[in-house]
């Protein structure tokens, strides 16, 4: 219930910015921040809760997109069933790649190996096929209505985005509270011994890529109707594999803030950057590789688990007895 | 018309590419076969080493297969520096800590690159970048040919090192069984570094001998690297001859593929082949296992 609560403060917190801010550099900073929050909350799912490291989940955010904007473009769909087959496509594609990795059962390089080709396979087809535009790319057409899914001003997509994050952190809530996220931590923790106690190892892991695909699938649908363009170097790019990791391992691995807070940071420190030293090519991505590389020597459990571990440290030092009774008496 | 000599240049052009993917992959699946790591900063550094040999060219004047003998010890000592210094501390000896510092790494680099550089692509102009030879039925590129032969004697060179030398048996000693290794006495923390070393040396040859006739971008590594990835798994990782076949297999399925489908199509074809070992054959066709 706490973790609910907390969820909610956060999300209201999000939800107030839009009434103070009316720039809309900052509003377009933001709702991309929370798309790659989004991303990387399915990234989450099945790399910090399931413990699997998927160098590919571009195969994902790419399937979500082109469904949505292949739909529209080319069979006149309505954008949000678009939106919502996306997101349904995306998942169907996770439960493939899923299927098919764990059954095999590859494991780290093997799995971070095998996601990776199957992004860069999605990419390559899609720089050819026609029904993808190509090499030319897709273009949804403008029409600046809510039942098309476009909306003239910036703050409506940023509720859009928040409320799909506000979804990815209750789904992660929920998988820190339910038996199926217990089984899945135990798989992440020791499969084989998580496997002698009659945990379907193969069948967990895969529920959780088709949840993790699906929600990562979402921000490919939402890039499609914020930007109305989409094409393969974009929808199946290493750009959103890499920014789709990079935001839980530096917020905070397998928690259910880490996605956003690294996203923040992540996207804050590479605008920043920006604003130093104008826009040059490769700073910000340069700076992501340093935190990636500093975030995993100092800080393994990220930014939020390093808090944890601190109020933790502090609390065991100075000791609040208050917490300890509180897990007797439960 | 599909004519048998088109055919067979096809399959000589491919295994000459192939020999250089094969050197790209000698040095990954020299990595993995030790550290058990993919290493996912083997493409960077391999645009990195293509951006020296330009410049050692570019600056310095030297032809790039002179450039090779000042490179790969450069390379080498990168290599081992970054293992020692930044890889391995940073990961905690936790595997998927070093596939992402490697990714970490590989991000920074072609990054680095790409703020210096620029997305330019750039090629150098030689005397001999389009010499061929005539062999009756077909011409062949001279620099290709050499880069072919070359790449057999670095192989040869690092067996002998693993065969003959202290290092090549620590080395090979780390690799079968760490533990017993460390309580012989060996430093594993110096032999992973050693080994990244010489997996970054195989890749700064390897971009000596492709500069001629390839082209330099921040980028340009990649190409080769997804390639590598899936001769590393056909060859079974850690698998040296596998490397090697693996190698050629790939550059004349790449090669017939893109005569037969076009070139973004042959790619795919690598991709398939990939993903289905993957699958079905996880342990390569010469991996003893996985």
């Amino acid at each position: 219930m706490r973790g609910v609560l907390a969820i909610a403060v956060v999300i209201a917190v999000l939800a107030v910015v839009p009434l103070l801010v009316h720039s809309n550099v900052v509003l377009n900073f933001l709702v991309v921040t929370l798309m790659i929050a989004l991303a990387g909350q399915g990234w989450n799912i099945i790399g910090g809760y399931g413990g699997q490291y998927s160098f590919g989940h571009a195969a994902f955010f790419g399937t979500g997109a082109y469904v949505t904007a292949i739909l529209q473009v080319h069979y006149g769909v309505n954008a949000w069933i678009g939106f919502l087959a996306g997101i349904v496509a995306g998942g169907a594609v996770g439960g493939i790649i899923g299927g098919l990795a764990f059954r095999a059962g590859l494991r780290s390089s093997y799995f971070a190996l095998v996601t990776l080709a199957f992004a860069e396979v999605l990419r390559i087809l899609a720089s050819v096929a026609p029904i993808t535009g190509a090499g030319v790319g897709l273009l949804v057409k403008l029409d600046l209505r809510a039942q098309s899914f476009q909306f003239q001003s910036r703050a409506v997509f940023y509720y859009v985005v928040l409320a799909l994050v506000a979804i990815g952190l209750l789904i992660a809530q929920w998988l820190e509270h339910s038996r199926f996220g217990t089984w899945l931590i135990a798989v992440r923790e020791n499969e084989d011994a998580a496997m002698a106690l009659g945990v379907d190892a193969t069948a967990v892991k895969l529920s959780a890529m088709v949840i993790s695909a699906a929600i990562t699938a979402a921000a490919g649908c939402f890039y499609v109707q914020y930007f109305l363009f989409i094409d393969s170097s974009i929808a199946y790019g290493t750009w959103i594999s890499i920014e789709a990791l990079l935001t839980p391992i530096i917020g905070g691995v397998g928690t259910v803030f880490g996605a956003l807070v690294g996203a923040l940071v992540v996207k804050s420190l590479g605008e920043g950057a920006k604003l130093v030293t104008g826009d040059v090519p490769g700073l910000d991505l340069m700076i992501y590789g340093v935190m990636l590389i500093l975030v995993i020597a100092f800080a393994p459990r990220g930014l939020v688990g390093t808090l944890t571990d601190l109020r933790a440290g502090l609390t065991r030092r100075f000791g609040f007895p208050r917490k300890t009774a509180e897990v007797v008496r439960g | 018309m599909l004519s048998p000599v088109i055919l067979i240049t096809a399959v000589l052009n491919g295994l000459m590419t192939g020999a250089v993917y094969a050197l790209v992959a000698l040095g990954l699946t020299l990595i993995y076969g030790v550290l058990h790591i993919i290493n996912f900063a083997h493409g960077a550094l391999l645009s990195a080493a293509l951006f020296a040999a330009f410049l050692a060219y570019q600056k310095l004047g030297l032809d790039p297969y002179v450039a090779a003998f000042l490179l790969a010890p450069c390379f080498f000592a990168l290599g081992y520096a970054l293992q020692r210094f930044v890889i391995g501390p940073a990961s905690h000896g936790d595997d998927r800590n070093m596939l992402l510092v490697t990714l970490g790494l590989a991000v920074l680099i072609e990054n680095a690159l790409l703020y210096e550089f620029r997305a330019d692509t750039r090629t150098i102009d030689l005397a001999y970048s389009f010499k061929t030879i005539n062999f009756g039925f077909t011409f062949l590129s001279v620099s290709r040919l050499i880069s072919f032969v070359a790449v057999f004697v670095v192989a040869l060179a690092l067996w002998l090192i693993m065969a003959l030398t202290d290092t090549g048996k620590a080395i090979r000693a780390v690799a079968r069984e760490k533990l017993g290794a460390e309580l012989a006495g060996i430093d594993v923390a110096h032999i992973y570094a050693m080994t990244f070393g010489l997996g970054t040396a195989c890749v700064a040859i390897a971009a000596c001998l492709l500069i001629p006739t390839y082209y330099v971008n921040p980028s340009a590594g990649n190409a080769f690297v997804l390639v590598a990835f899936t001769i590393v798994v056909l060859g079974g990782m850690g698998s040296v001859p596998g490397a090697l076949i693996g190698g050629l297999v790939i550059g004349v399925v790449e090669s017939l593929g893109g005569f037969f489908f076009g070139e973004s199509l042959g790619q795919v074809g690598i991709f398939l082949i990939f993903i289905a070992v993957l699958l079905f054959r996880p342990r390569g066709l010469f991996g003893a296992s996985a």
